[in-house]
């Protein structure tokens, strides 16, 4: 029989293990998260990322190592940014019949989210590239992560950045559009999906489909906006 | 579903080389994005065709960024050392972004009496 130990030192340098276990991770995320009734803190990436962190700690692997198997997945964000073409030419119609909100709306939203997190990050001390990190975090995370490369962020603060946004937003979304008595589903859906991307596209369609099918196109146009503005805000604040 | 996959991964190649090539700030995956919506506009059928796979790409478009999430073990020391400033733009800048993105909807559909149906 040959040693554990050997076995160990063959399967930790493999693809095969570091894949299966990201798998896995996000399979048990994804059923805490519907065991807790599909809420917003019960995020499945967090707690895969949480888990996969503790394992990657208790076992001293590196992050390097990690990444050998765990790249398959990560390959997959490029082609999944450009599947969300799909339900933004299925909603054309609608951005059509809703143009000037849909224009300003976007405007503002993506602006404000871009401007306001570089001026409180600025104030408090944080250099350009937690800055370039920190831009594009209200975009969905494939984009937000070819954003922050391009701009001389670091892709993986920036995943956790975007993560951490979605799951902010999509908590505070509906207390805080009842206290602004804004009644209209489609600029409550519009306003989270340009906020807080997918986690908050989710959270809108468990509380109205026109809010979720508006927060998928503010998410989708948002994608392309912030790749053009996120370069120049930053440059503002550098 | 090769087909299909196919021509999902040539609009990703086609947006990677337009970035690079013009210079554009969109990264290549976002061009592709935006090739294929015009695709789609000017040939309807290529949605059709391409549905199935876009559907179950998106249906587990979280599991993709778990490999990127881990990498934030590597930023630990990072974000406890910055964790007030990043929290506070965070939580703060989201929330006045929902709230102007949807005031700013909201007054703008009373203003042009936009409707949805």
């Amino acid at each position: 029989m040959t040693d554990a130990a050997l076995i160990w030192s063959y399967l930790s340098s493999q693809p095969l293990l570091w894949l299966t276990a990201t798998l896995a991770a996000y399979w048990a995320g994804d059923a805490v998260f519907r065991a807790s009734g599909r809420k917003s803190i019960a995020n499945p990436v967090l707690i895969a990322v949480i888990l996969l962190g503790s394992v990657l700690g208790l076992s001293k692997t590196s992050y390097q190592t990690y990444f050998e198997g765990a790249q398959f997945v990560h390959f997959m964000l490029g082609p999944a940014t450009v599947c969300l073409g799909l339900p933004l030419y299925d909603n054309i119609a609608r951005i059509k019949r809703a143009g000037l909100p849909v224009v300003a709306a976007l405007l503002v939203g993506s602006l404000v989210a871009v401007g306001s997190a570089l001026a409180i990050g600025r104030a408090f001390g944080l250099d350009q590239a937690l800055l370039a990190s920190l831009a594009p975090k209200s975009t969905t995370a494939p984009v937000a992560i070819g954003i922050a490369e391009r701009i001389g962020g670091q892709p993986t603060l920036a995943a956790v950045l975007v993560l951490l946004t979605g799951i902010f937003g999509a908590i505070i979304v509906t207390p805080l559009l009842n206290a602004l008595r804004v009644t209209d589903w489609r600029a409550r859906g519009f306003a989270v999906g340009v906020a807080a991307h997918g986690i908050g596209t989710a959270r809108a369609f468990q509380v109205n489909e026109t809010a979720g099918a508006f927060a998928g196109i503010g998410m989708g146009l948002n994608a392309v906006l912030t790749a053009i503005i996120a370069p120049l805000v930053l440059r503002l604040f550098s | 579903m090769i087909p299909a996959l196919t021509i999902i991964l040539g609009f990703q190649l086609v947006g990677e080389i337009a970035s690079r090539w013009l210079d554009l700030p969109l990264p290549g995956p976002v061009v592709g994005l935006v090739l294929l919506v015009g695709a789609c506009m000017v040939r309807p059928r290529l949605a059709e065709m391409l549905r199935p796979v876009t559907r179950s790409v998106l249906a587990h478009l979280s599991l993709f960024f778990v490999p990127a999430g881990v990498g934030v073990i590597a930023h630990l020391p990072v974000l406890s050392q910055h964790g007030i400033g990043l929290a506070l733009a965070v939580t703060v800048s989201t929330v006045l972004a929902i709230g102007a993105g949807a005031l700013t909807f909201a007054a703008v559909a009373r203003l042009t009496g936009s409707r949805d149906d």
